[in-house]
């Protein structure tokens, strides 16, 4: 059978789960489509958060960065897990104490301001909205690689599945989704990793196949240091940023990932404090997995890649150890049609150069052995994973499933994040602020229609994606980071922090973000309207903008304390508020006012 | 109120934050410790062909911060339980 008859049938089958699981999970109350009624096991909705967190870009995009960026890359995997420890350790089980639907829901009661909860549904709403552009990609860019679909048709039949689950089912369809399609991500994602490991080191475990010896007995990333070094790229394992901008990095990530409304609202749905607790540890369970085995499936296939084109068989510079470009193989000539991989013959021998032409160090050796620039003019860094089964060549079957696990990544990371879109504004601006005498039914009636209004605007911005959407995500995760969770964090470990303080706190911890993103990134994005040139020698501090959340965190502190010293102190039932959600008994089910 | 006092309240709190606080630690220590700041210190001892503070950035503190969240919430159970502010 062909890889997209195969492909088909591996999708079609994930389709109909997820349509099934809709079918028999849908919402009749508020209650159901906001928390999915409350009573969702521990340990499923560990897992739904594992899809919910993991999106395309973890699926898809991080062990690429990892095989390219190598040690660098530890800090989207420190960042992305550490955040969890915080979330369970700081957040989570007050939260589900304090037993509402969303996360404006717990800003504006607990700060007794109208003005905070509008601020982080703004928050809320560009956070969530920027992230949905990228999945939306990521479902179009599937879909047209592996199903010969267009971009636009791939992206309509990801939004009709999505609108048939969310519209339907709220959270409660979202969730045992993400439950099915968890199980087909990891399963796609460690499949290939398994044989991949056992291939180059005879060890099934990708985890500790990553530290084994391959078949001639060097390590497996001391050859692939060597293998680099040889070709004059960095080393995989060696330091290449600074050590400040680093560890600001790691924890800008970690802030922001515990500031993610979307992942906040997952822990709304089980049924006692004590079970967000623990939940919060199986989330980090299901995604560990996942995280632990992207560092074995970027360097294996960097390995892998590499040893394709420069044949280690022959000494570096021997022109017969490079691969002829008549005869590469059928996955390279599948994705030089997509034009992620690009090839140029610059000195005309008709064989692949794949080498670092930008060092300087290396460009004499370039030059004695003939060559005349690096080759592979282009290799985009998501194809790693997607094209790793292809590479290593292992069966259809193993291809046809990378794909629906990429897929399945996408839309539950998608239908998270439109949940959580649609909830602050049919809750927290219409019910809450705008039109607090509207029924039951009428509110989960709003929900659905603005649950059908993000995804048609997600919809839309897939298919016109502004050019900046790959510089957007670290403005998700800026604003989670300095407005969000400091706010959160002060609501619950402070009892002084009062409504002027935490307005003008996260006023001061958003602004100070956008302001330091904007100037190096140009303002709202556009190109050449930055103030200074985006290098690390301008960095305040050299901290890169991606990395400076974790700073407008500290701002926002600062600020709130300050301002909350010469205001009006916090009223006694607000107090009183915060002392019932520190004891985890007489948690009921998430509920409305 | 569920406490029997005042008393227990604050205890309570305080042993909680104390807990949390200890177990942040950890959480420092062993990404930005061990993993950043103290890598190449780390790396002297070998594991797998790699250093062992390499070995942290990319995968045990990962392992370790998963310890921390089940560790927490085992703990806290308990106390919540010696309390009696658990909420089973």
């Amino acid at each position: 059978m062909d890889l997209t008859t195969l492909t088909y049938i591996v999708v079609g089958l994930t389709f109909a789960l997820y349509m099934g699981i809709a079918v028999w999970a849908r919402a009749g109350t508020t209650g159901e489509f906001y928390a999915a009624g409350g009573g969702v096991h521990p340990v499923a909705n560990g897992m739904a958060t594992g899809a919910d967190w993991m999106s395309a870009a973890s699926f898809i995009g991080m062990a690429g960065l990892i095989a390219f960026q190598g040690y660098d890359a530890s800090i989207f995997l420190m960042g992305w897990t550490g955040g969890y420890v915080l979330l369970a350790l700081c957040l989570a089980p007050y939260l589900r104490k304090f037993g509402k639907f969303t996360v404006p829901d717990f800003i504006g009661d607990r700060f007794y301001s109208r003005t905070a909860r509008i601020v982080a549904v703004v928050c809320l709403i560009v956070a969530s909205l920027t992230y949905v552009i990228g999945q939306m990609k990521g479902i179009g860019v599937a879909f047209s690689r592996f199903l010969d679909v267009d971009y636009a048709t791939g992206l309509y039949a990801g939004m009709g599945i999505v609108f048939f689950y969310a519209v339907l089912g709220g959270m409660k369809g979202v969730t045992y989704t993400q439950i099915a399609q968890y199980c087909v991500l990891i399963f796609a994602y460690t499949v290939p990793a398994v044989f991949i490991s056992l291939n180059l080191t005879g060890n099934p475990l990708p985890q500790l196949g990553f530290l084994s010896d391959t078949a001639d007995g060097t390590p497996l990333l001391i050859k692939l240091d060597q293998t680099l070094v040889d070709l004059g790229f960095a080393e995989y394992t060696a330091q290449k940023g600074g050590t400040f901008n680093i560890l600001m990095y790691t924890l800008s990530l970690m802030f922001g990932t515990a500031g993610l409304p979307h992942v906040i609202i997952r822990f709304f749905t089980v049924p006692k404090v004590s079970d967000a607790r623990t939940s919060a540890g199986w989330a980090l369970v299901f995604i560990a997995i996942l995280y632990t085995t992207a560092p074995a499936v970027g360097s294996m296939a960097r390995l892998n890649l590499t040893n394709t084109i420069q044949n280690p068989a022959y000494d570096v510079g021997d022109p017969q150890a490079n691969l002829v470009y008549e005869d590469r193989p059928n996955w390279f000539k599948n994705w030089e049609t997509t034009g992620l991989l690009k090839f140029e013959d610059k000195n005309g021998d008709g064989r692949i150069q794949y080498y670092d032409d930008k060092n300087p160090d290396f460009a004499a050796k370039a030059e004695s052995y003939g060559w005349k620039g690096n080759e592979m003019v282009k290799v985009d860094r998501d194809i790693l994973v997607l094209a790793n089964p292809e590479i290593a060549n292992l069966p259809n079957w193993v291809i046809a499933l990378v794909a629906a696990g990429g897929l399945a990544a996408a839309l539950s990371t998608a239908a998270g994040l439109l949940l959580a879109i649609s909830s602050a504004i049919s809750h927290d601006l219409l019910k809450s602020t705008f039109m607090p005498h509207i029924s039951d039914k009428q509110e989960l009636m709003a929900a659905r229609i603005s649950m059908a209004g993000a995804i048609a605007v997600a919809g839309y911005l897939g298919l016109n994606p502004p050019g900046f959407a790959a510089q957007v995500v670290a403005l998700a995760f800026g604003l989670a980071a300095s407005s969000i969770f400091p706010a959160l964090m002060m609501g619950i470990f402070s009892t002084r922090i009062n409504n002027t303080g935490a307005v003008a706190g996260m006023l001061a911890g958003l602004l100070s973000t956008l302001v330091y993103i904007f100037t190096y990134k140009g303002w709202f994005f556009v190109a050449g309207t930055n103030m200074l040139a985006n290098t690390p020698d301008n960095w305040f501090l050299g901290i890169s903008p991606e990395a400076f959340g974790a700073l407008g965190a500290l701002i926002n502190f600062v600020v709130a304390f300050a301002v909350t010293k010469v205001t009006a102190p916090v009223p006694q039932h607000i107090i009183d508020i915060v002392e019932s959600i520190r004891i985890p008994k007489g948690a009921g089910s998430a509920q409305d006012h | 109120m569920a406490f029997k006092s005042e008393d227990d309240k604050k205890a309570y709190w305080q042993k909680n934050i104390r807990l949390m606080m200890w177990l942040l630690v950890l959480w420092a220590v062993v990404s930005y410790g061990f993993g950043i700041l103290l890598r190449s210190v780390l790396d002297i001892i070998p594991i797998g062909g790699v250093g062992l503070g390499f070995w942290f950035a990319q995968q045990g503190s990962i392992y370790v911060f998963l310890f921390i969240v089940f560790f927490y919430a085992a703990k806290m159970r308990k106390l919540d339980r010696e309390y009696g502010v658990d909420d089973d």
